[in-house]
């Protein structure tokens, strides 16, 4: 089990109050995770110490901006268990990765009738490159379903594959119902039919251990600040012989090989799709980040989710009006999103605030998947490694108060 | 804070006197605030010297643009067309008899910019009505 006291003791930003007197609570993780000392600090050494653009340069800083910059591909490799560090291209986070798929892999790919499932509990991220291509090519999207327990209908699935799609782009993990969907099958029977997979893991990359050599994807996605990195700074691992086959994304510096005045050459991969000057302090604090969980260990990190997500669900659900959405905690990660009765999840949020806690209150960014459930939008509480059963309790009992404002 | 849920606010959200909807009407026109999922529509009859006979809102949404929503129909029933035009955020605000900040001021203003681009006869509900 982990040592939380200890852990919270690493971010900071704990020690704040949200106004005098009023500590934070902060239940919002899923949207942005905070930030532990030592990547605070690895990204202020490298501006202190070893500032200067990577690549090329022959001077002392250069080439030690370039070796934090690799070393950090290389950890987030091994974090992921991805078979060389030459599959992680960076990005600025899981919607730019997911758009250079559709910018890239998909324009040379698929032409106009071409299936492409996704499932109803999509984020945004995950849903408008689709949109986009289609509207431009004329491909076909499909969705599985999710039911009424929050978790996806395996059998419509199934019947979905015999229209041979050529891609399943899929959330691993729900940033709504939490539901950890089942990837490694998902993936299985996409290969069975000959599709190409791509897995929004920007959910679960930081919540549970996630191999992506065993899980079989062809592209995976996920952000460094979800997971206690910055800002601005994201990742898409893909197969080697797909990514060297695909196009180049952005066009610009470094991406090449050769340039002349009327032609050029890409640049090997992962080279290939980062053009330009990269966010070179993002990555070597993602690299810290991926230090400090490892260090943590992800297996732990989950079990204390777990435990937490359990006992949230348990106490919520015994508030009279409350609805969670979603499957039980051992089918999902450590989101808790709910509806209270006669209030708007904004005027709960609010009036939660005034406590020092923060959830959010929306649509979260997958507005589909709340017409499924018949909502306008929901309030959720999320939960990380450095969360506590006290935040619960914190948050019951606001509930509690913002249920006697509206009595 | 709990100025924000002034007691005539939670009145307005739990019990509003105009909500619903007009038909027949002579103008109707609803919007979305993206941010929250926020719904407002508003109905206007108005009568031979142009000013508003009936008026009723319907939708969805937070306390606030629930009951700024009300207290804005409550208050434009008898006025002519031209002086609802003039309405802007100050005279909601005023009327909710809070300060906002920015998040909360879009849930605030939402009812009016549904009804300027009513009266206004516009295609679209656009920020700029409500400045």
């Amino acid at each position: 089990m982990l040592n939380v006291k200890e852990i919270r003791g690493d971010f900071p930003i704990f020690e704040r109050e949200t106004r005098p007197g009023v500590r934070l609570v902060y239940l919002d993780s899923t949207a942005t995770s905070q930030k532990p000392v030592s990547v605070i600090e690895a990204m202020n050494d490298f501006y202190r110490r070893s500032n200067a653009n990577i690549h090329r340069g022959v001077h002392t800083l250069a080439e030690e901006a370039t070796a934090l910059y690799e070393d950090a591909r290389e950890k987030i490799a091994k974090f992921i268990n991805a078979p060389s560090a030459r599959q992680i291209i960076y990005t600025r986070n899981t919607t730019e990765s997911i758009n250079l798929v559709a910018y890239t892999w998909a324009r040379a790919n698929l032409k106009p009738g071409d299936l492409v499932i996704l499932t109803e509990m999509e984020h945004h991220s995950n849903l408008v490159p689709w949109h986009m291509l289609a509207t431009e090519r004329g491909i076909e999207l499909d969705f599985i379903p999710v039911a009424e327990d929050g978790l996806l209908d395996m059998d419509a699935y199934r019947a979905l594959l015999a229209r041979t799609p050529k891609l399943v782009a899929f959330t691993h993990m729900s940033n709504v119902l939490g539901t950890i969907n089942p990837a490694a099958e998902i993936i299985r029977l996409a290969r069975d039919v000959g599709a190409v997979t791509l897995v929004d893991a920007a959910q679960s990359v930081p919540h549970i251990a996630v191999d992506a050599q065993a899980l079989g994807a062809d592209f995976l996605a996920f952000s460094a600040h979800k997971m206690c990195g910055p800002t601005g700074i994201g990742v898409l691992y893909g197969k080697v012989e797909l990514l060297e086959a695909m196009p180049p994304f952005l066009g610009g510096g470094d991406m090449i090989k050769e340039v002349k005045l009327r032609s050029f050459r890409p640049n090997s991969i992962p080279y290939k799709f980062e053009a330009g000057t990269p966010a070179i302090a993002e990555a070597v604090g993602f690299g810290a980040a991926v230090d400090y969980l490892t260090k943590i260990g992800m297996t732990n990190i989950a079990a204390h989710e777990h435990e937490i997500t359990e006992y949230a669900l348990e106490r919520l659900e015994e508030i009279p009006g409350v609805k969670v959405f979603g499957p039980s905690a051992d089918k999902k990660g450590g989101v808790a999103s709910f509806t209270l009765d006669g209030v708007h999840p904004h005027d709960v949020a609010q009036i939660l605030d005034r406590d020092g806690i923060a959830v959010r209150a929306g649509h979260h960014c997958a507005q589909p998947l709340h017409e499924k459930f018949g909502i306008p939008a929901s309030t959720r509480a999320s939960f990380y490694l450095y969360s506590m059963k006290e935040e619960v309790d914190a948050l019951v009992n606001g509930i509690y108060t913002v249920k006697k404002m509206f009595g | 804070m709990d100025d924000l849920y002034r007691e005539v606010i939670i009145e307005h959200y739990k019990n509003p006197s105009y909500k619903g909807k007009l038909d027949p009407h002579d103008i109707s026109f609803a919007d979305n605030n993206p941010l929250c999922g926020d719904h407002i529509q508003i109905d206007l009859r108005v009568d031979a010297d142009g000013k508003v006979a009936e008026a009723r809102f319907d939708g969805h949404g937070c306390a606030i643009s629930q009951a700024s929503a009300d207290l804005l129909v409550e208050s434009i029933i008898g006025k002519p067309l031209e002086e609802v035009k003039q309405l802007n955020k100050d005279s909601v605000l005023e009327m909710l008899g809070i300060d906002l900040g920015p998040v909360r001021l879009k849930c605030a203003l939402l009812s009016l910019k549904v009804l300027k681009a009513g009266v206004y006869g516009l295609g679209e509900a656009s920020d700029e009505l409500v400045e």
